[in-house]
């Protein structure tokens, strides 16, 4: 046949971008007859063209499905303007994470000198400090911070937030968290207090932990790039990780959650941590379903509608919970 | 081109010179029967050919030649049709760049439990079918991700894309051609499974 030889010049890439096109104008609310008599004639110039648009046709009307997955009252996902997301992994080329999670209640003795920063649940604050220091709290997070001539102290109080600290030998940078002391040694980092557990993960550079008012060397630790302590009342357990995997830990900082196969169980404690309409699960069995995805942190109702219709499992929504059963 | 047909208006009534089905019976055969053998016949060709870059020109190939034959008559097998196209086009191609196609005639066993395997023709329900399409949107970069979320999830128009991201709307119409392609090559061309 004399047209499958006509493009054979043509690269099939080449061809797979111009039915691209063609099907995004397609898929436009203005497409008109002319429009339509136009592609007739591109898709009739040859086969290769046909079987390209096909091809991508068929693919796009297979996501189709996914307005299954519509917020029934028709409202949109989220009220927030706008939602960027850079490569994670860029974004923190530098950076050093450490997520904390203690006992809450601690006791706010604020000196003149001392700064506090809270969050509400679902909030997300960026502060930038005179030394050129940037501290980012993620949800219920409350901090206080000395940043003077002389010293650079924060106390974690409560919940997660990441530092990106200009190094300075002379002036080290010190996090407090409860009796735990973690000290910048390289640049970057990001500290998380929860409920009864400390997490302290690096991404890049290093950091010392330790506990000053102890004696037991046991409860000191150096951690490097990819190294993620796991600090109880006892003993600190570190473990290394993949970097991009701790990166997906920070994707709060762009608002969003990734799960890559997390257990249902802990994909509902990340989210109850954002969403004042918390999360119930009614049978353990469900919580070792894995959940893949990326969700905004306030999307927990396109959330529920995905474990409803993809993974088939009952969600009642009420005004302040989401309960999952079987 | 000579023989390009002047019904073109009316796509689905569209017929070729000398053939007997419609476009659009051709293009439903092509998407029922075989755009799901694609990743077998992506690994057929890339095991057959040395240089792996040209694989997707093959399958274009594969494509053109298997949907000329189908507007005169649908084939009674189309998996075996399909792989017995593919490797004759690999013999051709292997003529013409002078290659001696040895490696190919040892290849046939391959090839005819390529031809003859069943499997991706197992139907699917509505449910395994979503949970691919939302697994396949996890591969998209994240922007273009976000779009193609907002126009099939939420339904919303270009512009209110573009203004709900702060972006042009050429570049949401950018970013949902893009995703259309890749979403093509995610849901036929690659293995669905993610981990090993």
């Amino acid at each position: 046949m004399s047209e499958a030889h006509s493009n054979e010049m043509v690269s099939a890439a080449a061809i797979k971008a111009r039915a691209a096109a063609w099907l995004e104008r397609r898929d436009r609310a203005d497409w008109s007859e002319a429009d339509q008599a136009v592609l007739d004639a591109w898709l009739a110039e040859s086969m290769a063209h046909m079987t390209a648009y096909w091809r991508l046709d068929a693919a796009w009307a297979r996501t189709e499905r996914l307005a299954a997955l519509r917020s029934p009252s028709g409202e949109v996902m989220s009220s927030r303007g706008r939602l960027s997301i850079p490569p994670l992994v860029i974004g923190i080329a530098a950076a050093l994470a450490i997520l904390v999670v203690l006992g809450a209640g601690t006791l706010l003795l604020l000196r003149p000198e001392e700064r506090t920063y809270a969050t509400a649940v679902g909030g997300h604050e960026s502060v930038a400090f005179e030394d050129g220091s940037k501290i980012e709290l993620n949800t219920d997070t409350i901090l206080r911070a000395r940043m003077t001539t002389r010293e650079r102290i924060v106390w974690l109080d409560k919940g997660e937030a990441y530092f990106q600290v200009r190094h300075d030998p002379s002036h080290p940078f010190v996090v407090m968290v409860g009796d735990r002391r973690i000290t910048d040694l390289g640049t970057q980092f990001v500290i998380h207090r929860g409920v009864r557990k400390l997490e302290v993960a690096v991404l890049e550079g290093r950091v010392w932990l330790d506990a000053p008012d102890r004696q037991s060397s046991a409860q000191n630790s150096f951690l490097t790039t990819g190294e993620v302590a796991t600090v109880s009342a006892e003993k600190i357990s570190v473990t290394k990780k993949n970097v991009h995997d701790i990166a997906n830990g920070l994707a709060w900082r762009h608002g969003v959650l990734v799960f890559k196969h997390k257990p249902l169980a802990e994909v509902a404690q990340e989210f109850n941590r954002y969403n004042t309409r918390k999360i119930v699960i009614t049978d353990d069995a469900i919580g070792n379903l894995k959940i893949y995805g990326t969700f905004r942190t306030e999307d927990v109702d396109l959330f529920a509608r995905v474990i409803q219709v993809a993974y088939r499992l009952n969600v009642e929504t009420g005004e302040n919970r989401i309960v999952i059963s079987r | 081109m000579s023989d390009v047909p002047d019904t073109t208006r009316e796509k689905a009534d569209l017929r070729r010179p000398g053939s007997t089905m419609t476009a659009a019976q051709v293009r439903d055969w092509f998407v029922r029967e075989v755009l799901p053998l694609e990743p077998a016949l992506m690994q057929f060709l890339r095991h057959n050919w040395r240089n792996s870059s040209d694989a997707e020109d093959m399958l274009q190939d594969v494509y053109v030649h298997v949907c000329e034959a189908a507007f005169r008559e649908l084939p009674h097998s189309s998996r075996a049709f399909v792989f017995t196209t593919a490797r004759n086009l690999l013999i051709d191609r292997a003529r013409t760049a002078r290659v001696i196609p040895i490696e190919i005639a040892d290849d046939l066993g391959a090839f005819e439990i390529a031809a003859e395997e069943p499997g991706a023709e197992r139907s699917i329900t509505a449910r395994e079918e979503l949970r691919l399409v939302w697994d396949a949107l996890d591969r998209l970069s994240p922007r273009c991700r976000e779009v193609v979320v907002l126009r099939r999830i939420e339904g919303i128009s270009r512009r209110q894309i573009a203004t709900r991201l702060g972006i042009s709307e050429a570049t949401v119409a950018e970013h949902l051609a893009k995703g259309m392609s890749r979403l093509a090559d995610i849901l036929y061309g690659e293995h669905s499974g993610r981990n090993p």
